[in-house]
């Protein structure tokens, strides 16, 4: 992870206004806390919209990263890169429209996920499958913020330092993906 | 008949289950050979971190995936073994459930329809082979299921032939597209019963990534096959490039005069393997 890469620095949560600064392919190195949420969790989640009710965690404005992670018996983490974000695509659309701004995985996104980003100027960003070990080093800290009965498939609140991602989606739908 | 405990099989697992946090050597030099000739931007920042994240891992003792897996285990059981104490089953799945906790991998495994975890990444998948000999050896494959997801099965018909094979190989790829962690390893099974090609499709990921079948009508399949996936432009990621998968290993076995079964297991970039000899 070297910065010859000419890393944009943004904040987490994402403002609209960062949002709109980044393109597809843009090096990111994220900084802030951002919530985790895999395949389980979504699933619920979908439940609370579905029936119109409050998510368990407000989403307004926050990254959501595709993630179970692991950790050792004293809690520190083990490993925490990214799952396969087309697992979520049939969620993601209702998310984004609740408000979420970003979302962090790994591979492409289905046609409907794209037009949920250009629809609410969102993002998707890129974390790299496979490196669990460097992902872990950049969680400073993380607490269990709802459904803890699911163990890795929990919502956490993650707070990271110098997280490197890629753009894959930009607000206007420009990909990275080799089509 | 020479007696193996069953805490000896359980601390030999236990031992195994460590390998989730070092990538086997022929992975690492794998990538970095792909990182050497990478002309894609995004796929060359990939690649290096994924070489630095196997150093880390190592250095650090840490996971070089967070999914480590549903623990698939293959046995060679020598014929004069008598296993004492228990069932060896049963202590393979004690060692997963000791192991992966004390390293702290991840509990991946659940009910597939009430989706209840069982929290301690068991049960193992258990290959049992009863060999000749007094010896008894464990390979410990970590299955991350990103990977795992993309596999496919094709049941050809026998006119299909090599063409049909091959073509089978590189459609199971590009379908993949970068769900599975490229740049992979891919295995493929050919012929046997349905579930069969698929366990030989699996069983080549034990191959030392690169090294080509001992049959040579296999081997050139293989290097067929890799030029053609290669070409796809998938790349590290999906992000593009000229590496998609790192090798093709195949593997047969005799099937029906009615039928040309090509399986294809599909292993993303962290090969991550353990192995014991009682």
């Amino acid at each position: 992870m070297n910065d010859k890469q000419g890393f944009k620095h943004i904040t987490l949560p994402i403002s609209a206004e960062a949002a709109a600064t980044l393109t597809a392919g843009d090096y990111v190195m994220l900084n802030g806390a951002m919530y985790t949420a895999r395949d389980a969790a979504h699933k619920r989640m979908a439940g609370c919209l579905a029936a119109d009710e409050p998510l368990p965690v407000d989403l307004s404005g926050e990254t959501v990263y595709y993630v179970g992670p692991c950790f050792d018996k004293n809690g520190n983490p083990k490993g925490a890169g990214p799952t396969t974000s087309g697992r979520m695509d049939a969620y993601a659309p209702a998310l984004y429209d609740a408000g979420v701004r970003a979302t962090v995985g790994k591979g492409d996104r289905s046609p409907a996920v794209y037009d949920a980003i250009k629809r609410n100027g969102a993002l998707y960003l890129c974390a790299i499958g496979g490196a669990g070990a460097l992902y872990a080093k950049a969680m400073v800290s993380v607490h269990t913020a709802a459904y803890g009965d699911l163990g890795t498939e929990a919502i956490r609140r993650m707070e990271v330092r110098d997280f490197p991602v890629i753009v894959g989606i930009d607000q206007h739908g420009n990909s990275i993906f080799a089509k | 008949m020479r007696e193996i405990t069953y805490e000896q099989i359980v601390n030999a697992v236990r031992e195994c289950v460590r390998a989730c946090g070092r990538l086997t050597p022929s992975c690492k030099k794998a990538l970095e050979d792909c990182l050497a000739k990478e002309s894609g931007s995004a796929a060359r920042f990939a690649l290096s971190m994924l070489i630095e994240n196997a150093d880390t891992a190592e250095r650090e003792d840490l996971a070089v995936c967070q999914d480590t897996g549903m623990a698939v285990f293959y046995v060679q059981l020598g014929q004069e073994v008598h296993v004492t104490g228990g069932l060896l089953t049963d202590a393979i799945d004690e060692g997963v459930r000791i192991g992966y906790a004390e390293c702290g991998w991840r509990a991946s495994v659940l009910d597939p329809l009430t989706r209840v975890n069982t929290k301690d990444n068991t049960p193992a998948i258990v290959h049992i082979d009863l060999v000749a000999g007094d010896g008894l050896t464990l390979d410990f494959l970590p299955k991350g299921f990103g990977s795992e997801n993309m596999s496919r099965l094709f049941m050809l018909t026998p006119s299909a032939g090599m063409q049909g094979v091959e073509d089978s190989i590189v459609e199971a790829v590009r379908l993949a597209g970068a769900n599975p962690c490229p740049p992979v390893i891919v295995g493929v099974g050919i012929g046997g019963t349905a579930e069969k090609a698929m366990e030989t499709a699996k069983r080549q990921l034990l191959r030392p990534v690169g090294e080509p079948s001992a049959d040579a009508e296999l081997a050139a399949l293989e290097k067929r096959c890799l030029e053609r996936i290669n070409a796809l432009g998938i790349g590290a990621q999906g992000f593009g490039g000229d590496t998609t998968a790192l090798a093709v290993h195949c593997g047969k076995f005799p099937t029906h005069i009615a039928s040309l079964p090509v399986a294809v297991n599909i292993q993303c970039n962290a090969m991550r393997l353990g192995h014991a000899e009682l």
